[in-house]
């Protein structure tokens, strides 16, 4: 079978915060386009850290250091721009954050906004539009599209995230605990929601919900103490992992 | 005799309850008898001929007693110097004091922005007299002469602090996660500032800006010796001008004049305490 | 709008700052040189001559630091006797509740009237009151100067104070009256220790601000050149001589009373330095 070129490739990654300690070691793993990947792991082992290397989170904070390749597309993106490797890479957070000075259609916007791009007022309904749509909240808002999305629910404000960061059409979208600030029947929702968008974008979610792995992702990597120990099909490794590690992290031993 | 010792003990307490309502209770009277009495002798004075009309020269006063009239004039002269010298002042002093502000918030951590902040306390600690002599040094002197703007520089020394801070400290307690998000959707710094942070922080800013006007606008001291005061309605910011705290500095100096000192308090007094209330009220309904 | 520009501003902006700083020091310094170099340094500031009449100028700083440092001190013992009540009223013992925040306001609201206005009623209503109790024949000099100034400086020491009083530990002081001690004695044994240094840190701020004040001491200080021999005597503080006569002044009295104001600047920055530094320690721990 021909090899599709991975969307997304960790070539012995390394995230360090101070020179002695690693918070991420050598992580090396290719993820497939259009898929959803799972990053697990008990709290610490570097999952976060490891996610927000990939939209250069870390230039931010002096004191952190990424070795290694990050290849989105090929492409190193630890060689490139921040600014350009985040137009295509888009990040929804654990706690839903609505620019509270915006309305609900700047908020979707806002990308573009922020990146200096001017749009037709023809063309930014049709973003609008279609983004909330494919977070199947347009129904829900389309009558106040002007007012502040400080008032919608945690769940509705979860998706108008993911609205936002989808409008900017990244190659890749990256989750970092993204309900496990919700309630179960909002996380659900977006469990289903990442179900179907998977077809339009690759995915990539940090969680500590092993349930959610299970249901969503097709292939999980484990973490531990900032090493990746197991990589690969989720039903495989839920069922049969290959490590003591990730067993014992499964059957609720560690973590 | 432990029950006496307890009941000592109980009566200590209670003592002390008292004496504390009652000390706190007595610091809140004399804001009511300072404003009572400002109202008091004051509120006669006020119509609109008060506030249309420049003051009156100490003769047309002299005159006016003799004859058991009312002094004739206003203080509309000061109230247009007040208003010229504050907005110069506002004009500079809020578009700098916000991005110096900015510059302190976002760059916390380094040696240059910490010297910037003791600097700024050191601003802020200066007395309003020396600042006074500073911009006579710096601008009247080169001038050769008294101006508004010089008036002007002078209150927007005094600003400066109060809006940095405020502004930085606004900044700071936004919650980080809003600027990680404008960040992740491949904004620069300046425009996750310009369009997301600025915004969210623009309550505490704007609180921040009213409470420097309120402390400057009742500040005599600075303006004796770069605005001098000017007894008739100037427009031009070249020249001496009046304002309404010299003015009443200037009525209390004078013995034909005193009548006018209460009606030109009573206006002042109300500005201040308004815009310091106005501040209170939106800083809170801001911080639902 | 990119990075580097915005960066720029932000930096130029910042400027601002060391800029005044600079001039302040600089004019302060060069034009009060004169004044020092004609008396000697340590002459002017031990001096209590003040005369003006020409070719045997006599300028000294002692009276009005004299006047300065007394009613700044009076000021502050006047003040505690009110602002620690408010303080522990507002931060302890009715913490949270309206009456206290009425009580905020209305302190906060004193700090806003204007200096000239406590001026003025020091000056018609207070001033009658003391000639009246035959405290003194004038009203005016360090006694009523100090009342007012009290006053005023006390919303900054009490709304200061009482940001420490909150900031401690419920646990603490839970644990001290689980040990059976009344509210009197977990203030004495407990809030206070632990908030001592933050409240003594807003004092020092309240003097700095009192150091400074010009248009009140000056209405009421009664305005004589002498160094203040009783509380009720007249005199004259750093402030109010340069307030009074810098108008008309030239020459060497000009360069003196820069030089008042040399000496003026330095202790309160001085003062105001020392009180942020502790608060900043007070706050960390």
């Amino acid at each position: 079978m021909e090899s599709v070129k991975p969307i997304l490739e960790f070539k012995k990654t390394c995230v360090s915060y101070t020179k002695q300690t690693m918070a991420v070691k050598y992580v090396s793993a290719a993820i497939e386009r259009n898929t959803i990947t799972a990053i697990m792991g008990p709290s610490g082992c570097g999952k976060s850290t490891l996610l927000r290397a990939v939209n250069l989170m870390h230039s931010l904070y002096p004191n952190i250091r990424v070795d290694g390749e990050i290849l989105l597309n090929g492409e190193n993106i630890l060689s490139m721009e921040p600014i350009d490797v985040r137009r295509r890479v888009g990040m929804v957070f654990q706690r839903p954050t609505p620019f509270p000075t915006m309305s609900i259609y700047d908020n979707v916007l806002s990308g573009f906004a922020l990146n200096g791009i001017h749009l037709s007022k023809s063309k930014k309904d049709e973003i609008v539009e279609s983004n909330l749509k494919n977070v199947a909240l347009w129904n829900e808002v389309k009558d106040v599209l002007n007012k502040k999305g400080t008032f919608l629910s945690g769940g509705q404000q979860q998706r108008l995230c993911i609205a936002r960061a989808l409008a900017m059409n990244p190659d890749i979208m990256l989750m970092d605990e993204p309900t496990s600030a919700l309630d179960p029947i909002a996380t659900k929702h977006i469990e289903e929601l990442l179900l179907e968008l998977q077809k339009k974008v690759t995915i990539l979610v940090v969680t500590h919900n092993m349930g959610q792995a299970k249901r969503i992702s097709s292939r999980s990597m484990f973490m531990y103490l900032g090493e990746l120990i197991e990589y690969g099909d989720t039903e495989t490794m839920f069922s049969n992992p290959e490590h003591e590690r990730t067993k014992a992290y499964l059957i609720g031993k560690i973590g | 005799m432990a029950n006496q010792k307890i009941k000592h003990r109980l009566a200590k307490d209670k003592l002390m309850l008292w004496t504390i309502c009652i000390f706190a209770t007595l610091t809140a009277v004399p804001l009511f008898a300072i404003l009572g009495e400002v109202l008091l002798r004051g509120y006669d004075q006020l119509s609109w001929s008060f506030f249309t009309e420049p003051t009156p020269t100490a003769y047309k006063a002299m005159k006016a007693i003799e004859a058991g009239e009312r002094i004739p004039g206003g203080i509309a002269n000061g109230i247009v110097g007040t208003m010229i010298i504050l907005s110069m002042a506002v004009v500079v002093a809020v578009p700098v004091g916000i991005l110096c502000g900015t510059f302190l918030a976002e760059n916390s951590k380094r040696r240059f922005a910490k010297v910037i902040s003791y600097l700024t306390d050191l601003v802020q600690g200066i007395p309003s007299v020396i600042i006074g002599i500073i911009t006579y040094i710096w601008v009247v002197v080169p001038m050769k002469g008294y101006s508004a703007i010089a008036g002007s520089v002078a209150l927007c020394i005094m600003m400066l602090p109060l809006i940095i801070r405020s502004t930085e400290e606004t900044l700071k307690i936004l919650p980080a996660s809003l600027k990680e998000a404008g960040l992740a959707l491949g904004g620069n710094k300046a425009r996750v500032m310009l369009k997301i942070q600025l915004p969210a922080a623009f309550g505490g800013i704007f609180t921040g800006v009213l409470l420097a006007i309120s402390r400057v606008i009742g500040e005599t001291a600075p303006l004796m010796f770069t605005a001098l005061g000017c007894s008739f309605i100037r427009w031009s910011i070249n020249k001496p001008i009046s304002a309404v705290p010299l003015l009443i500095w200037e009525f209390f100096n004078d013995p034909h004049l005193q009548e006018l000192i209460w009606g030109a308090s009573l206006f002042l007094l109300i500005f201040v305490l308004t815009l310091n209330l106005s501040a209170k009220y939106l800083a809170k309904k801001w911080n639902q | 709008m990119n990075d580097k520009l915005y960066r720029t501003i932000l930096f130029i902006a910042a400027l601002t700052i060391p800029i005044v700083c600079g001039g302040v020091v600089y004019a302060l310094i060069t034009d009060a040189y004169d004044a020092f170099e004609h008396f000697g340094f340590f002459r002017f500031l031990t001096s209590s001559e003040w005369s003006y009449t020409e070719g045997a100028e006599q300028y000294g700083a002692l009276p009005f630091i004299t006047g300065t440092l007394l009613t700044t001190l009076l000021a502050l013992l006047f003040c505690i006797p009110f602002s620690l009540p408010v303080a522990f009223f507002v931060g302890e013992y009715f913490k949270g509740s309206r009456v206290a925040s009425i009580l905020s306001t209305v302190t906060d609201l004193l700090a806003g009237i204007p200096s000239i206005i406590y001026g003025l009623w020091g000056f018609y209503t207070l001033r009658p009151i003391i000639i009246a109790l035959n405290i003194s024949p004038q009203g005016s000099g360090i006694l009523t100067a100090s009342l007012v100034l009290a006053i005023m400086i006390v919303p900054y020491a009490a709304s200061l104070s009482a940001e420490f009083i909150k900031m401690v530990p419920n646990d603490l002081k839970e644990s001290a009256y689980s040990l059976g001690a009344t509210r009197a004695e977990v203030v004495r044994k407990v809030i206070f220790p632990v908030a001592g240094s933050g409240i003594f840190s807003s004092y020092i701020l309240a003097i700095g601000r009192a150091l400074g004040e010009t248009m009140t001491v000056t209405m009421l200080i009664g305005n004589t050149n002498n160094i203040p021999t009783s509380i009720t005597s007249t005199g004259n503080s750093m402030a109010s001589i340069i307030a009074n006569q810098f108008g008309e002044a030239d020459g060497l009295r000009l360069s003196s009373l820069i030089a008042i104001g040399l000496i003026l600047f330095l202790i309160t920055a001085v003062i105001n330095m020392i009180g942020k530094m502790m608060i900043k320690r007070a706050r960390i721990t």
